[in-house]
């Protein structure tokens, strides 16, 4: 069986991100999967264990400040000599920024073609992916090369299946040309204890409706009772009620939880954009004809600020 | 500074949009189009820079020959000329041969800097920036929320998920920006009539030196099988808040064992 590249997705904070044991639960059924750590000095030692538990049968590094320094294009030429040698059946990787931005480049040096946002990935390379906002959903297939995918994380549930992978370091040889965006600071912000809101299985989204910043400390209690992310509408965000990378929609992020709240939100086509594949939708809108509704699962008409509180209290009484 | 800034036509997202059943491409025909929302903030930080440090801005936009209104539209926000590519071969190219070609283009017009936005909404996949910059051996700063030009070198703040990085590149690059970056002008009425005399030069694939085999459907890197409309999601159960809404949604939650 030949091997299936996972493209592995890690965070200094966090480690390896969910998305990469469900690209290995998925690679598991294609082949056998080798993980690729591109990152810096140290990563892959500190990743294995992990990447083992979830079937990596092998696991291929490549660390230092020449990897780490730069934006995606060091990682790229790595990754393409390892493709070129190795000839992996399939290459995965995250469909983040980043992820899709190594993708593409890999995608013009070897001449191949590119699938990004698959929710799946069939044995014969057809990917499933949804377009125009969730509302289709395309098969399509890699016709020049070996299949190059994106993954969009909550696509299945990882499943563990534990090996003892082999590290194998490789040769870190990139041009200058690699070496033109050059990392020069990197800011941690303050980060809170929350899941990243592109992998929670819970979302609660604050809309307009929550009125300001400071309202959304209720949004925030919910989501944390319930051990979700907190994300926001385009309005919110434009109204400064919360910052942008926790925008949920067209030009924000995408989100396919389990279970997904909009608290005063209409329910703009935008914003369903970013979380119509949520598995469960529960809207909270004070006005009967928000386009929400026609969504949700589950919806409660009426005032947020009333019938948030009284969620609150009843979660903290039954648990 | 020659600043170049790409422009891509889309369908409009606030419209239902579709594949065309006979070929499975983009449909183009049936919803209104307009300028890629991204592109916006990209022609607005293209005036900017040419504001502050002085030059010429460009659009290039590859696409049918509607997409020429979205091309006016560009220019009255304030640019200096355009470029359309435009050929009936490229009719279902990828996006490995949509970015050969504007490659092609960029390497004929010389740019020093070139803008575009961040990612398409009918694609969404956001990778044309790294590959163009790729093909040309320049750096591509992608994702920008702020673009600061001093001389030759571009410093460039990105959103990560744990903060945002600092990088930088000398020109010739590539910035790819969010809609954080900047608030896009309106065209005043002056710009909308000055647009209508800028000159949009027209070039096709042969000006460009690429075969027709090695884009469109011949030259297609991947393609779609099939698709079909999201069985649409129908409402659910909905409850007026009587006092006891906040219990009701618990109730819901507990049901399907979220608490
Ligand atoms: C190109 C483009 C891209 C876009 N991208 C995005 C995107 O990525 N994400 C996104 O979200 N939007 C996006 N938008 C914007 C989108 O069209 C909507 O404007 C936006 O989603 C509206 O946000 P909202 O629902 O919070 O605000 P509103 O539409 O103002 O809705 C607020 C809702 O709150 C309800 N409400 C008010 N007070 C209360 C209360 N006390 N209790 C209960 N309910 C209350 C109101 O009834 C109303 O339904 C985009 C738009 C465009 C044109
Ligand atoms: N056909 C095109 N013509 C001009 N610019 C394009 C075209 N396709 C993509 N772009 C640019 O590349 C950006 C990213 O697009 P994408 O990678 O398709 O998400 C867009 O915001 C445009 O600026």
């Amino acid at each position: 069986m030949s091997e299936i590249f996972v493209v592995v997705d890690a965070t200094g904070e966090f480690g390896v991100k969910k998305v990469t044991l469900e690209m290995l639960t998925l690679a598991r059924q294609l082949g056998t999967p080798a993980a690729v750590v591109l990152g810096g000095p140290g990563a892959a030692d500190a990743l294995s264990p992990k990447l083992g538990e979830y079937g990596a049968a092998k696991v291929y590094a490549a660390e230092g400040e020449e990897i780490d320094g730069y934006l995606v294009a060091p990682k790229a030429t790595v990754l393409a000599d390892l493709v070129k040698r190795v000839r992996p059946g399939a290459v995965l990787l995250a469909s983040s920024q980043e992820g899709k931005e190594i993708a593409a480049r890999l995608a013009v040096k070897l001449h191949n073609g590119i699938l990004t946002d698959a929710t799946d990935l069939a044995a014969d390379g057809t990917a499933t992916q949804a377009v125009f906002a969730g509302s289709t959903i395309v098969k399509s297939k890699v016709t020049r090369g070996l299949p190059l995918v994106t993954v969009r994380p909550n696509s299945l549930s990882p499943t563990p299946a534990p090996a003892s992978p082999e590290v194998e370091q490789l040769t870190v040889t990139v041009s200058d040309t690699d070496k033109l965006a050059r990392v020069v600071q990197r800011v941690a912000e303050q980060k809170s204890s929350r899941p990243e809101l592109t992998e929670a299985s819970v979302v609660v989204s604050g809309g307009r409706g929550v009125g300001n910043a400071d309202n959304f400390k209720l949004v925030e209690e919910l989501a944390d009772l319930l051990g979700g992310a907190v994300g926001a509408s385009r309005a919110a965000v434009d109204s400064g009620f919360y910052p942008h990378q926790f925008q949920v929609g067209q030009t924000g992020k995408t989100v396919s939880p389990q279970l997904y709240i909009a608290l005063g939100i209409s329910g703009a086509i935008q914003h369903r954009a970013g979380m119509q594949t949520s598995k469960t939708i529960v809207a909270v809108n004070k006005d009967a004809e928000a386009p929400i509704f026609e969504l949700a699962d589950f919806g409660v008409v009426g005032d947020l600020f009333k019938i948030v509180p009284q969620a609150v209290e009843e979660i903290r009484k039954r648990t | 500074m020659n600043i170049v800034v790409l422009v891509k036509q889309v369908p409009d997202s606030g419209a239902d949009r579709s594949l065309r059943a006979d070929d499975n491409t983009v449909d183009r025909g049936s919803t209104d189009n307009v300028i890629n929302e991204m592109d916006e903030y990209a022609i607005e930080e293209a005036l900017k820079v040419k504001e502050s440090v002085g030059g010429e801005v460009t659009v290039l936009t590859m696409g049918p020959d509607r997409a020429s209104e979205s091309i006016r539209k560009a220019l009255s926000m304030g640019p200096d000329k355009a470029v359309h590519v435009m050929d009936d071969a490229l009719h279902g190219s990828c996006a490995v041969a949509t970015s050969k070609v504007l490659a092609a283009a960029l390497g004929q017009l010389g740019a020093d800097l070139i803008i575009c936005g961040a990612e398409s909404t009918d694609g969404r996949v956001q990778v044309i920036p790294h590959m163009i910059a790729e093909r040309l051996g320049v750096a591509a700063l992608t994702g920008a929320r702020k673009l600061t030009v001093d001389g030759s070198t571009l410093t460039v703040e990105r959103q990560t998920e744990e903060g945002y990085e600092v990088v930088t590149a000398s020109t010739p690059a590539m910035v790819s920006v969010w809609d954080t970056i900047n608030e896009p002008r309106y065209p005043s009425f002056k710009g909308i009539m000055a647009a209508k005399k800028k000159p949009v030069q027209t070039l096709s694939l042969a000006d460009l030196g690429i075969a027709a085999a090695e884009v469109g459907f011949d030259g297609a890197t991947s393609t779609v099988l099939e698709h079909a409309k999201r069985p649409l999601r129908s409402a659910g159960v909905k409850v007026t808040d009587e006092d006891d809404g906040g219990v009701k949604l618990v109730e819901f939650l507990a049901s399907e064992k979220f608490v």
